[in-house]
């Protein structure tokens, strides 16, 4: 019966081919022509470049110790599809939120740009390790929510905000000019060496290609992963600064406005760089970021204002060894000149007051010591006038040469984001304002006392010091040592130009003699520390808008120098009154690693010095601040 | 044999060869699009498929010709002798041949790797067909039933042990060669019906598999229609065959998921987490391809790498997405044309030997053609195992060729009765 049935058993195979033929005919047919919804598949069908985010690179002071590093935070991150029976009450409960505050954080995802039911959006923001653990325990009774880790900055010193500075979202500028790499939401360095050291802080981010569907879900990674790249994580950056010494002159300008800069002579090395009122850098990282800096940017003392490197001041007396020094140079007068002192001076009918009271001067020494400001006016003149075939216009521009070799006039070049140059007033300038030839000394007296146009920053002023205890050349000023990679540990130290100041070698010693005396015996007294040969200059700027701004700027010891420093403290009055103490307090602890028994007095008085109401404010809305986020 | 030397091209049957050459043409061109990155690199380029898919061109041609030149008793007399070498050629490439993604069945020579597994086709058919033209020789005898089996399953074994189950499963299509010389029908309607229903019930539509199954049975009706009695059992068959696809899926739908899913995985249907992505992204872009196609060289779903293994064993999923339905229809009716062809040539030998391998050889393509389109498309398991002639790789090329220009060369003496 079989074979009946098979008679033609060529055409039954011949049956069968075509039956398959026609089947895949019909399949193509509907696959390509009926169903339509291929082409849309297709058309959605599509690989997604996701980003991986590198480690931002650490920071270290100069001893090693962690001063930036990397938080790990949770975002709680909903699939509103997958999302359903959710216990609300228990969630709240372990968000320690209220039912009202969970609808609002629902109602904000919804509206957020770029909101997915299909896709992964952020619910709650920015959970800490703690929150995070706790919440975790329960995550499998809330099907559809996750925890998606994250990474902010934290501040363990909280101190140094401005020169650290912080992370944001990348601006529409930024991201034109990286060339594609920079996308909207990425974070980078805003300020401080985070904006400087971005390309080493960094890293480079990696890529991975995964498969999306028409829902943008996540299918899987493309090709095994073999076109992904890992994420680089960024250098280690090694700053300069020696977070014990920063947190200490935090301490001693709380409730001041004002700057202290400390550097290492030898090196450039920036030791510590505060800008008062400081505060916390954490207050800007994460969540509360937008809030904070909103509250810091309104507030009058303007914490968010970098005074070492964009405040500028008239010098006062603190400059008054460039004056000597240029006068030394040019052999206009000698180490015993003398200067007769009545407690003013006639500049050819402007009157120049000695502020303070004291013999006539009969060198160099002594008048540094007293910081007597007839002299020094004279000393401004001689260099302007007895310098041979010079007119005054010539021996002025000389003279601005040289004060520019110190890093004056200009800005210094150090490794944060932003600096201005100060002012040593020109030639050019002058016959602008006063026509050619039609100035002399007398109009200029006052820039031999560090008054008038001259106007330098906080941080010119240390390196003026540096320049000094280092008899005539000063390493440009730098937050930043050396750059690390963790992975490979290549280390690269950076390199920073030497600059040689237009002095003689041999005339700084007079004038650091003086500087010594003025700390021994004269108006900075109130800085001397037994057995630390420090050596500065006090300064009474004067400030036509309330009291004088005091300070003071030296270096220690006087042989072997390892710190100068420069401290401003805005309306505190005379440079003895606060700056002194305060630098001396800074060098001692810096040199000794602790304060003597019995200047500790003098440390507790500098703390508690509240200079609030001459700024018209009533409270210290940073400390404040700070004192919240600490909690 | 004095009138066969005269002119052996006449007697060629250029019709195959034609179509052979379009084949390969066609397939050369479709790797080209599929290894072309919009780098403009010449076909020739050897750097990429196209240019080594060229030099392997090359070879067949002269394969080709050897193979025609030669006295086609070479191929008679030592069929044996073939099947012997290959099978110990194939055990010894377990022993020292290279791994390529994880089977080590592959041999290197130079800058081309070889794998001899394939070759083992023509061997396996020369066998069969020597065995089966022997005399007295009776497949429906058990005695003889089982040494043809022997014969076909000593290679499908070596190769299972491989690990290459593409290459094993392939020479299941000789039950067909077995079908034709006699072997009781109902060893291949039962096994095929059971399987293909099997198979198609749990991958396509159970509705509209029951509508072309009728459509299939009416064909056949239709063609004897003189039988009434044939047509009644056939309508018969109809109901078995649906009434089995409805339970087949009725107790699919019964499993427990991790079943149904190990099942599904096994079909290459649709799972979760991407498993079943190959055949996913295979019908995307056959599917994009649309009534006219998106243009050669404009594939954007195979250009961008969506479907894996797009020159060899997805290389259907470019041609339907560049070429369209127009595109891969026709390739279909080609292929349909190219098989009926070397069964119209298989059934006008007067010797037994060169009908059964004739048989053989379009049983073999048939199968892989089956097997590599339906895969594609998605109406059959994802079984690794190339388009003849289109596919790239110079193993397969070599290997189809040769098995196809033995029977070219076979029948030129069509009218020789002994072989």
């Amino acid at each position: 019966m079989n074979k009946d049935l098979f008679k033609n058993r060529h055409q039954v195979i011949q049956i069968i081919i075509a039956f398959f033929a026609v089947v895949f005919l019909l399949r193509l047919f509907y696959v390509q022509v009926i169903d339509s919804k291929y082409v849309s598949l297709a058309k959605n069908n599509a690989i997604k470049e996701l980003d991986v985010y590198p480690t931002r690179g650490m920071v270290y002071d100069r001893k090693g110790e962690l001063i930036v590093y990397n938080e790990a935070i949770y975002d709680l991150m909903i699939i509103p599809r997958q999302a359903k029976g959710v216990d609300t009450n228990k969630l709240c409960e372990l968000l320690d939120i209220t039912k009202e505050e969970y609808i609002a954080h629902l109602l904000e995802m919804k509206h957020a740009k770029g909101y997915s039911s299909y896709k992964p959006n952020v619910f709650f923001k920015q959970l800490s390790l703690k929150d995070y653990s706790r919440l975790q325990e329960y995550l499998y009774l809330f099907p559809g929510f996750y925890g998606q880790v994250r990474t902010i900055r934290k501040y363990p010193h909280r101190v140094a905000a401005t020169i650290l500075g912080d992370i944001g979202e990348v601006d529409d500028k930024s991201i034109e000019s990286s060339n594609g790499y920079y996308k909207p939401g990425d974070y980078v360095g805003k300020s401080g060496i985070e904006k400087v050291y971005e390309k080493e802080l960094g890293g480079k981010r990696g890529k991975k290609l995964v498969f999306v569907d028409v829902h943008n879900r996540e299918m899987g990674s493309f090709n095994n992963g073999e076109y992904d790249t890992l994420a680089v994580s960024g250098d280690n950056v090694i700053a300069t600064l020696d977070i014990k010494l920063q947190e200490y002159a935090e301490q001693l300008m709380i409730n001041k406005k004002g700057s202290v800069v400390a550097i290492e002579p030898s090196t450039g090395e920036i030791l510590a760089l505060v800008s008062s009122p400081g505060y916390d850098p954490n207050l800007l990282c994460g969540a509360v970021r937008g809030k904070n800096f909103k509250s810091l940017l309104t507030d009058s003392m303007l914490p968010l204002y970098s005074r070492p490197t964009l405040a500028t001041y008239p010098p006062g007396s603190s400059f008054k060894p460039i004056i000597a020094l240029i006068a030394l140079n040019e052999g206009v007068q000698g180490v015993n000149y003398g200067v007769p002192c009545n407690g003013a001076y006639n500049a050819g009918g402007v009157i120049v007051h000695c502020s303070h009271h004291h013999p006539s001067a009969t060198n160099l020494q002594y008048a540094m010591a007293q910081s007597c400001n007839p002299y020094f006016c004279q000393t401004f003149r001689n260099s302007l006038e007895k310098l041979p075939n010079t007119t005054t216009a010539q021996a002025f521009d000389i003279w601005v040469k040289a004060c520019n070799s110190f890093g004056l006039g200009m800005r210094t070049g150090i490794d944060l984001p932003s600096e201005v140059s100060g002012n040593i007033p020109t030639v050019k300038y002058f016959n602008r304002i006063y026509g050619e030839g039609r100035w002399k000394f007398p109009t200029i007296v006052s820039l031999g006392i560090g008054q008038g146009e001259v106007l330098t920053t906080p941080l010119q002023m240390a390196n003026i010091f540096a320049c000094i205890s280092n008899h005539g050349y000063w390493i440009t000023p730098h937050i930043v040592k050396k750059i690390t990679d963790p992975l490979t540990n290549k280390d690269v130290t950076h390199q920073y130009v030497k600059h040689e100041a237009l002095i003689a070698k041999e005339h700084f010693v007079p004038v650091i003699e003086g500087l010594f005396e003025v700390v021994e015996a004269g108006t900075a007294k109130a800085a001397r520390v037994e057995g630390i040969t420090l050596c500065g200059k006090t300064g009474t700027a004067q400030n036509p808008h309330g009291d004088n701004h005091s300070m003071f700027a030296g270096f220690a010891p006087k042989d072997e120098p390892k710190i100068a420093i420069a401290v401003v403290v805005e309306n505190g009055g005379y440079g003895a009154t606060y700056a002194a103490p305060i630098a001396s307090l800074l060098v001692e602890k810096y040199l000794n690693d602790t304060i003597a028994t019995k200047r500790l007095p003098i440390e507790k008085r500098m703390i508690e010095a509240n200079l609030l109401n001459k700024y018209g404010v009533h409270t210290n809305k940073t400390a404040a601040m700070n004192a919240e986020g600490e909690e | 044999m004095a009138r066969k030397q005269e002119s052996l091209t006449g007697k060629m049957d250029w019709l195959t060869i034609i179509l052979y050459g379009v084949l390969v043409l066609f397939g050369w061109a479709v790797i080209y699009s599929s290894s072309y990155s919009g780098d403009e690199k010449s076909v020739f380029d050897s750097s990429i498929n196209s240019g080594k898919q060229f030099q392997w061109i090359i070879a067949s041609i002269i394969l080709a010709s050897i193979i025609l030149i030669v006295d086609s008793r070479f191929y008679t007399t030592f069929s044996y002798a073939f099947y012997v070498l290959l099978m110990l050629f194939v055990v010894l490439v377990m022993f020292v041949g290279v791994e390529v993604k994880g089977q080590r069945n592959w041999i290197r020579i130079g800058g081309f790797q070889m794998q001899p597994s394939e070759m083992a086709k023509f061997a396996v058919s020369l066998a069969v067909a020597k065995f089966i033209s022997g005399l007295n020789v009776d497949i429906r005898k058990w005695k003889d039933k089982w040494r043809v089996f022997a014969i076909i399953g000593i290679p499908v074994l070596i190769v299972l042990i491989q690990g290459d189950a593409g290459s094993a499963i392939v020479f299941v299509a000789l039950a067909l060669v077995l079908f034709r010389e006699g072997l009781e029908s109902y060893y291949l309607i039962i096994g095929a019906s059971v399987t293909v229903l099997g198979v198609l019930a749990l991958l396509v539509n159970k509705f509209i598999l029951a509508g072309v199954l009728l459509a299939a049975s009416l064909i056949v009706i239709y063609f004897s229609r003189r039988n009434k009695k044939l047509a009644l059992i056939i309508l018969g068959l109809w109901v078995v065959a649906s009434g089995f696809v409805f339970s087949v899926d009725f107790a699919f739908k019964k499993m427990k998921p991790h079943q149904r899913d190990r099942i599904n995985v096994l079909l290459g249907k649709e799972v979760e987490n991407g498993k079943d992505w190959n055949i996913r992204q295979s019908i995307i872009a056959i599917g994009s391809g649309g009534f006219f196609g998106k243009g050669y060289l404009n594939g954007t779903q195979t250009k961008l790498k969506f479907v894996p293994e797009q020159s060899t064993d997805f290389i259907f999923s470019s041609i339907g997405e560049e070429f369209g339905f127009i595109g891969s229809a026709m390739l279909i009716i080609v292929f349909l044309g190219f098989f009926y062809r070397l069964l119209y040539l298989a059934e006008r030998q007067r010797s037994k030997f060169s009908r059964v391998y004739g048989y053989c050889v379009a049983s073999i393509l048939f199968f892989h053609f089956l097997i590599n389109v339906g895969m594609a498309i998605g109406v059959a398991p994802v079984i690794g195992i190339p388009l003849p002639f289109i596919s790239y790789g110079g193993s397969s090329l070599l290997s189809f060729t040769v098995l196809l220009f033995i029977f070219i060369r076979l029948d030129t003496q069509r009218y020789d009765v002994m072989r």
